[in-house]
Parts: C-alpha cells; structure tokens; sequence
C-alpha cells in the first residue's frame, strides 16, 4: 500500500486545488488586498480560467450566465469590504431564481474582524437572507470540508447561491493535506409518496378542464421532456412561468405560452375557467398569479415542488406532493390515462383563435416586435436568448419562439436590470459553440456597461440587441397607466451614443436606424463571431400588452 | 424581543417552538433573521449547548399567526436546524424564567 502524499499547501492553495478537483474551469471576479493570496495562487492553475469582470456583479451574473445555461454551479470570486457588497444584487438575484451559485469572498484577517478594518464589511451576516447557507472560514483545514459542501449545498434540492467568506489569514495558513474531498455533489433526492401521486393521478383523469402550470422548477430539475409527453398524453393545455419558457415550445398545439401579467388574453382566461391545476416547479408569484384569491377560482390545485415550503405558501393544494418534478413525473405519467379531451381543447382553442397575443408589426423589423421576430429568423434553437429588465424582456417573453430549456436566460423573481450582458457573457464562456444574443434596453444596459470590455476582452459570441426606446420603458407605461401620465424620471434628456460607447470598449456595433435593409444587416451582423452591439430605436409610447394592473385579477386585463 | 407579561400571555395565541440546531457562530442569526424580514416578532428566546456542545437547543415563544405554519418550513429548511418541534404557550421552558423577569 502507498502512502498518501502529504502535501504542504496554503488556504489559497487549498482553495484553487478543491475548485479544480470540482470541475471548475471557468470563474469570474475582481481581485483585491483581501483575496489577493487565492488569486496568486490561482494563477498558477493550468485548469481554471479567471475571466476578469469590471465589477463584482457583473462578475457574479457571468457565472450565473454559466449556472443558467449548463445548470451546473457557477462561481465568482470578489474581495473583502465593497467587493463583497457588490455581489450581493447577483447573489439575491441568484436565491430568487434558484441559480446554484458559490460565491467566495475575502475578509480581513480573523484577529481584525470586528475593529472597522479597511474594507471589512460583515459579508456573512448581510448575506445570511440571500443565499442557501454561507460559511466564515476559520482555518484552512476547514476548507476541505466547507469548498465542496458549498458546491454540494448550491447544487442540491431547490438549487441556490452559497457563500465562502474567507478571512486573509486563513488563505495564508500553511496546513499539511494528504486525503482530498471528494467533490461536492447534488444529494440523492427523496422518494416521493406514490400515495400522493396516485391521487394526483386520479384527479387528473377525472377532471374536465384541467391545465398544466410549468415553472421554472422543470428547466432545473431537466423535466421538460416528461412535461411535455406528459400534457400530450393527458391532452393538457400548459401554460409557463417566465422562467419555464422553452420546457414546451411555443409553437406547440397545447402550448398557450406565458401566464400572468403580460400573458395571452386567451392563456389568463383559460386559467380563469380550469377546473384543475397541475403546478409543477412554479411557486405562484404574483406576477404569474395576479390577485391570488381570483387566480383559477374554480380549480382544485395539484402542486409538485421540491421546496415542501412552497406547498401551501401562497395558495392551499388539494394535493401538495414535495419531490423532485422529475422523480415525481416519473411516476405520475405511467398512472395518467391517455385523454383526448376533445370538447375542452377545442374550447381552448376557440379561446385562442378569438383572444391571440396581438403582436403588431410582426413582419416590420423597425418595430419591437417585428425586431425580436427578425432576430428569431436569423438564429435556431441552439442559441441562447438572454435579456435585461423591463419592457424588452416582456416583449421578447412574447415573441421570441423559445423550444429549448436553457435556451432563455432572464432575471425573473428579483428583476435586475443589469443582468443581461454579464449573464449572457458568462452563457457564452460556457457554451462557446452556441451563438449568445442579449436583449436590453437603454436604461438596462448602462447598468453593467463596463462588461463590453469584458466581452471584447474574451472575444465572446454574444449580441447585445440594444432597444432603445430613450426611456425607462415598463416605468414610462406604468406611469401613463396608472398614474395620471404623470411620466416622471423616466425619460432620458442626456442619452449616450450607444455606438460609440460601444466602440469606445473596443466591440464592433451597427446602427439599425441607419440601415436601408435592416433584416439583412440584422442577418449578416448574427452569423459573424464574436461580440457586437446592434441598436436599434423604439417607439417610446409602446407597451407591453395585455397588462393585469399590480394587485388586479388576471382576467381584468387591459389592452392586448 | 419583548420581556413576557403575564396579561399579555393571555391576550394572543401563542406558541413555543424548539429547534435543535449546530452550536456555531451565526446560528442565531440565521434562525432570528427568518422572523426579523417578516416583522413577525420573537417574544422569546432561550438558548443553551446540549450534550457534548456540539449542538444547542433553541426555545423560541412567538404569537400563533397565520404564517406559523411556514415559518416553520423555512427554519426546516436552513442547513444549521436539525429538528423543529411545535409546543403551547403554556410550556415550562418559558413559564418558570418568569421569575426572572419580574
């Protein structure tokens, strides 16, 4: 028998070495005084790519991009003090949407924790309502076993962000390490109650309208395909989160596209008359949801979730089953009579024909939705769609023809703007064979600028489709609905020329205004590599419709 | 964190929850933090090591509110709680520290 090879290492070392043993191969961050030994130490890694970021969130939306698109955990690295505060817009963003997400932080050394040391900020106790679980690091023999419960914690269950907070000194602490960890994994998942699931069944097979509510639990737990076959084999009309789009395709018979605020009329009046709701990975926000109480007011409720704090949370299920969506649709399909449901989906379908999405200037690529549409045309469904905040982000919802889980990359639950570009660099460091187009807008953008120099610095595939309509657009249309046209601070005086500042960070832009033929720019500037910026102006005064006012009922829609 | 008055006792529905949870700095933190962001207040809290201090147990006197019920799921869910059980207001935990509180 060997002997195990003592080797003696610092908590950095320790650090980079547990990464790489964790498949790490790609990371982003911001280097400073308190986390400049892990990156001396990373830089004598041959395995992990450090992707330098030009601020802390945009660092951390990069390795959401990488988490959202492979679902696999993403990481970031950020210094102690206003390194660490800035992670923690991504890190909230990263909880709300269940991205697993291990963050790792510098602190000052242990004995100068508590004194007001230079950039020492309470990292743990700020991020204590943001994540799944974090950790301070006492010593560098604790880092063999907290690294990969980190990655394991982030990965497992209802997936989420995780935090490493590790002091200065530690990182320097030479330790003597002879058995490595394993890697942390995801941890076996539970066995449902067939009990459960067989009464589901038979609420299933008995009902007469029923509808199947996907949420974002499904693109997680890698359901789409048993979703899918499920809603074909029970003929259920599906409707999707924002966060579920592509588990069904759009363009599929039974598909009725998003619910919510700005769903279909067809689609919120459809819910209005179920009389059975099969919840699978959706947690009733209230932007899908509207006022609760009128949500599916006929409908007994079936709701599948992994989180059991989910079941009951929001509204009471007649049947609340905590699994895995993918362990318990296992179980749930064979038990699922095939069902042609004539009458009730010739009755959706009616629906559909007489309330369609109106989605005006479809066929014009100066108009948004004509532009999203134009952008759809020029790309297939291995590409990677990913947006900012706001009123773009609910027309491309709309438009775009999402069919692939993972394809659609967006800030759901906590609505950063800012997101997009970060988020879309990191998708494109870790599919680099997919093409990556984000959509944002004028006032989304400029809030994580100063990562096109990240992406023309990594020569990343990523389109940023830039629609500007020289406003906060979703502020401006609430404003002009609900508040008297009082449209306040949300028109923009000073606006930037977009295609300079894009040039001035060193990417190649057009100008769609400028262009005789937009659709063929449009084509040609999507099949080149690399990153570009692609502008193009809006009308100011449209809006995302239908739109269900905060607080109201779905069925009270207006416009659309 | 209010000191526990007899009449008020009376007043609300309440209840005492004991978790038992890892004995580590931030544990505390992490439990209160869940009612603190839902202004849902704590009126009591008692907390001590058990067996070999490698774990503590935490008493926690709260009003019976509707969101009791998720309240619990969610310090099930934290990665520091190991168990949580739900008693009556009238536990002695809480009743025989009033002597202190007089």
């Amino acid at each position: 028998m060997t002997k195990p090879l003592t080797e003696t290492l610092t908590g950095a070392q320790i650090v980079v070495r547990l990464l790489e043993r964790q498949g790490v191969r790609t990371l982003a961050g911001i280097p400073g005084g308190a986390i400049l030994p892990i990156y001396d130490a990373l830089s004598h890694s041959k395995l992990i790519h450090h992707v330098l970021a030009r601020h802390e969130q945009g660092g951390a939306f990069m390795a959401q991009g990488m988490a959202r698109a492979t679902g696999q955990p993403g990481v970031c690295l950020a210094s102690s003090g206003p390194g660490a505060t800035n992670l923690l817009t991504a890190i909230a963003d990263a909880k709300l949407d269940s991205i697993p997400l291990v963050a790792i932080t510098g602190q000052v050394p242990k004995a100068m924790i508590g004194t007001d040391a230079f950039q020492e900020v309470d990292t743990y106790g700020l991020t204590i309502p943001i994540t799944k679980h974090n950790f301070l690091v006492n010593s560098a023999d604790e880092l063999l076993e907290i690294v990969p419960r980190a990655f394991r914690l982030a990965a497992s269950g209802r997936p989420g962000p995780v935090v490493i907070d590790i002091p200065k000194d530690v990182q320097t602490q030479v330790v003597e390490v002879s058995v490595w960890p394993d890697p942390g994994v995801a941890d076996p998942l539970p066995e449902p109650d067939v009990a459960l699931i067989a009464r589901a069944a038979a609420m299933i097979n008995e009902a007469a309208r029923p509808i199947l509510y996907l949420g974002g639990g499904v693109v997680h737990s890698g359901a789409s395909e048993l979703a899918l076959a499920l809603a074909e084999k029970a003929g259920l009309p599906t409707v999707m989160t924002l966060m579920a789009l592509g588990c069904m395709p759009v363009d599929h018979a039974l598909s009725l596209g998003m619910l919510g605020m700005h769903g279909a009329r067809c689609t919120n009046l459809v819910l209005d008359e179920c009389d059975l709701l099969i919840a699978v990975g959706a947690r009733f926000d209230d932007r899908a949801t509207g006022k609760v109480a009128a949500f599916c007011p006929q409908a007994k409720i079936i709701h599948i979730d992994i989180d059991p704090s989910e079941l009951d949370k929001i509204k009471s299920a007649h049947v609340g089953i905590a699994g895995d969506v993918l362990s318990v649709l296992k179980l749930l399909s064979p038990e699922v009579e095939t069902h042609l449901r004539k009458r009730w989906l010739s009755h959706v379908a009616g629906l559909k024909a007489a309330h369609p999405l109106r989605m005006p200037g479809l066929d014009d690529p100066r108009t948004h939705y004509g532009l999203i549409r134009a952008v759809a045309e020029c790309l297939d469904d291995e590409a990677i769609i990913a947006t900012d905040v706001g009123q773009h982000q609910m027309w491309v919802a709309q438009a775009y023809p999402l069919r692939r889980p993972r394809q659609w990359l967006t800030s759901g639950g906590l609505g950063t703007m800012g997101f997009g570009l970060p988020a879309a660099i990191g998708a494109a460091l870790a599919e680099p064979e997919r093409p990556v187009v984000c959509f944002s807008g004028d006032g989304s953008i400029l809030m994580n600028v100063q990562e096109f120099v990240t992406a023309a610095e990594e020569g990343v595939n990523v389109k940023v489709v830039l629609m500007d309509n020289a406003s906060l657009g979703l502020v401006f249309q609430q404003q002009t609905m609900f508040y008297g046209e009082r449209t306040f601070a949300s028109k923009f005086k000073g606006r930037p020329d977009f295609i300079k500042v894009a040039e001035g960070f060193g990417l190649r832009a057009i100008d769609l205004d400028k262009e005789i033929d937009p659709r063929a720019a449009l084509a040609k500037a999507l099949a080149s590599r690399g990153p570009m910026l692609i502008h193009a102006s809006i009308d100011m005064h449209q809006q995302v419709l239908p739109m269900v006012a905060p607080g109201a009922a779905n069925k009270e829609m207006i416009g659309g | 964190m209010n000191a526990i008055f007899p009449a008020e006792n009376q007043a609300l529905a309440r209840a005492v929850l004991e978790l038992d949870v890892d004995n580590q700095a931030g544990v505390m933190s992490h439990v209160v933090s869940l009612f603190s962001r839902r202004a849902y207040n704590v009126d009591g809290i008692v907390c001590l090591p058990v067996g070999n201090g490698q774990n503590s147990r935490i008493w926690l006197l709260v009003n019976e509110d509707l969101r009791l019920e998720q309240m619990i799921k969610q310090l099930e869910k934290l990665e520091v709680v190991q168990s949580v059980r739900r008693h009556r207001a009238d536990h002695e935990v809480f009743t025989r520290l009033e002597a202190f509180f007089r």
